[in-house]
């Protein structure tokens, strides 16, 4: 029976009041790559952010590993969602890359030669050796999801977040990204990953977690990612949900 | 900083450099965190609504130390981002038309305000108070070098230490958030230090101008640089420099304004002339591309005309070169190519040399694979090809021309259109393919 890497344990989270996702409840063992499933606006991120403690939780409660995320952050590997920042601030690939070994660093620490050999080799896992000198500016949108993989790499997690790495990169990224994944689970590591593409799902990953503002199922791929299941995820909105959101935001007058 | 301790042996006009200078040079360094983080407004807000502090810290202090004055002036600065964050969070006023309102109703309370302690009844000694208004140099004391160089110091030393944190909340704050770093404290200090220099600025540059000192240095900065250590020492540079060169500059006129000016000019020589993102760098390699285009059109056109004649290159009619395809200048393209030895030509006629015909076959070559790749995997419907294909053919690598050829040749598809006869033929002598580029 292999460890329990994430554990969401009853947790809503609300934006302003408004709950964006109710009462989500779910197990992932380790080694795994589990995609996050579900149509627009149904908290895929939020869940991701949720866990990482960027947004508070209403209620519930996130363990990795079986304690608390602010425990276990030395654990987990970030990558936001690519249009998240500036891409034309000052910095070089290298530098980007050097900012996942930042949390192992600690306060006033700056980055030496073990870091930047660290950066240099997950550059090379993502095929951007060339290009470490460039300033961010000058990278097409899949070398620019790379930059943010490697960066992750540097991290050296045991469990990793990957918001939508696969939107709007070519096809050549597409294929890293995938053997990337593959040999993050063959060292052990778990992955947790929105997704998009449906049609992708059974080829990609292990686990999947459906989303439509609850958990409509999580489980292995062959037994959950059924067409029943994706109806329930896909089929019409929830009114019931959305009006009782709408509901509790009418409430508080000003927002 | 150095010599710190002979400040008060200094002239007036030594005090007024030093002061301006490293005025300038820390407003460089919080100023590239500012414009980095898309902050610069705070800067001016704080600096606009820092006036009626001013004007209230006399009137309890009745002396214009630059100490008690500069805490009335934060005090109030605070106060008016308070507002702001109020405003913006429980009415529905956005947040620059929220920064508008207060900093212009602060401002005009604090002009009020001074007008009032300047009326004669109100005591103490007023001299340079309204330096604050428009900024005036002259009027340092020594204190106020002082104070100038503790917050210069520790502004420094802040980012000297805190230099990575603040590139990672400034670049990626989730992400620094999910590495546990305390990005609301670290963000905090960042407007602390923008909030410290731009108050001791005040007196020298004035409440109006002080944003352009936070703001232009920094701005000026990022056309030089890519990499951010170097645009905050650059940034300071700039900085540095803009104090004492403008108060220089500016004898008889208003010192403030003058280093603001000459802060401006610096960015402006910057915006014209920086490698790479300048006005002129930018007009030059446009220029540079046109002509390698036209260069590629007229060896095309020429190879195109003399298709049907290869191997032997025919003589063609200038007539027929105009007929071929619109030319903005041909005569200057001819010449052109005739230094380069790719044509011979006579009063009415051109004709490729070897070395032309060499280039033109390359040429014509990456254009119909483009053409063909467009056509067969892009989906482009012949009769709209060319004009596709012209566009952006010119910008690829040969490296990817030869891979489209590897790519249409293993799928059978590239048909014997492309000659290579002139390699047999004419003495090319031992010129390898990749020479054109």
């Amino acid at each position: 029976m292999p460890a329990t890497a994430f554990e969401v344990h009853d947790m809503t989270v609300a934006y302003h009041r408004r709950p964006v996702l109710w009462d989500i409840d779910f197990t992932l063992p380790e080694g795994k790559l589990v995609g996050i499933v579900g149509p627009n606006g149904a908290g895929k991120t939020t869940l991701i952010k949720a866990a990482l403690g960027l947004v508070p939780l209403a209620s519930g409660k996130v363990e990795i590993y079986g304690k608390s995320y602010a425990e276990q952050r030395h654990m987990v590997g970030y990558v936001p969602q690519r249009e998240s920042v500036d891409w034309d601030f000052p910095v070089t690939v290298r530098d980007v890359v050097l900012m996942g070994t930042y949390g192992k660093l600690g306060w006033f620490r700056r980055p030496g030669r073990a870091e930047r050999e660290v950066a240099d080799r997950c550059l090379e896992q993502v095929g951007m050796t060339a290009l470490a000198n460039r300033q961010i500016r000058q990278l097409s949108g899949g070398q620019q999801q790379r930059v943010f993989l490697a960066r992750a790499l540097a991290q050296d997690a045991q469990v990793y977040f990957f918001d939508e790495p696969f939107s709007g990169v070519d096809a050549a990224t597409e294929a890293a990204i995938v053997k990337l994944l593959q040999s993050l689970r063959a060292s052990g590591k778990t992955v947790l990953l929105v997704h998009h593409d449906i049609q992708t799902v059974r080829e990609y990953f292990d686990y999947v977690i459906l989303l439509n503002m609850r958990l409509i199922a999580c489980g292995p791929v062959d037994t959950t990612f059924t067409n029943e299941n994706l109806q329930k995820t896909y089929g019409g909105r929830l009114t019931i949900l959305d009006e009782a959101a709408e509901a509790m935001r009418q409430r508080e007058p000003n927002r | 900083m150095i010599g710190l301790s002979l400040l008060l042996g200094l002239s007036l006009s030594n005090k007024v450099m030093i002061g301006t200078a490293m005025l300038g040079g820390m407003a460089g360094v919080v100023g590239s965190f500012a414009v980095l983080r898309g902050r610069s407004l705070v800067g001016d807000m704080l600096a606009h609504a820092a006036l009626p502090g001013i004007g209230l810290a006399f009137l309890i202090m009745g002396s214009r130390s630059m100490l008690g004055l500069s805490i009335g002036a934060l005090a109030s600065g605070l106060l008016a981002i308070a507002t702001v964050t109020v405003i913006v969070r429980w009415t529905r006023t956005k947040e620059d038309a929220a920064i508008g309102i207060v900093l212009s109703t602060f401002f005009g309370f604090g002009v009020v305000l001074l007008s009032i302690v300047q009326k004669p009844e109100i005591g103490g000694n007023k001299a340079g108070l309204d330096s604050y208004l428009f900024g005036e140099p002259g009027n340092m004391l020594t204190g106020d070098l002082y104070v100038l160089a503790v917050v210069g110091t520790l502004v420094l030393l802040a980012v000297g230490l805190l230099f990575k944190e603040f590139k990672l909340v400034c670049f990626d704050t989730d992400f620094a958030q999910s590495q546990g770093w305390p990005t609301l404290q670290l963000d905090l200090l960042m407007m602390a230090s923008l909030a410290l220099v731009t108050i001791v600025g005040l007196p020298i540059v004035g409440v109006i101008l002080m944003a352009a000192m936070i703001i232009l240095p920094a701005a000026t900065a990022r056309f030089w640089t890519n990499r951010l250590h170097l645009m905050l020492l650059l940034a300071a540079a700039f900085g540095v420099a803009a104090g004492p060169l403008g108060t220089y500059l500016g004898r008889g006129l208003p010192a403030g304004a003058s280093i603001v000016l000459t802060a401006a000019s610096f960015f402006v020589l910057s915006v014209l002339f920086a490698p790479r993102r300048g006005v002129v760098a930018k007009i030059v390699s446009e220029y540079q591309l046109r002509r390698r285009i036209s260069h590629e059109h007229l060896l095309r056109s020429l190879y195109e005309l003399s298709e049907s004649e290869l191997p032997t290159i025919p003589r063609l009619p200038l007539l027929s070169i105009h007929e071929h395809r619109h030319w903005n200048s041909l005569e200057k393209l001819l010449n052109l190519e005739v230094e380069a030895g790719t044509i011979e030509r006579s009063e009415q006629t051109v004709k490729l040399t070897p070395l032309g015909l060499r280039r033109a076959t390359e040429l014509t070559k990456a254009h119909r694979l483009w053409e063909m790749y467009l056509v067969q995997f892009a989906g482009i419907a012949p009769d709209h090809v060319d004009r596709d294909a012209d566009d952006i053919e010119h910008l690829l690598p040969e490296s990817l021309v030869l891979q489209l050829e590897q790519q249409l040749a293993n799928e059978g598809r590239l048909p014997l259109l492309i000659p290579e006869v002139p390699l047999s033929l004419h003495d090319l002598g031992t010129e390898k393919p990749s020479r054109e580029s």
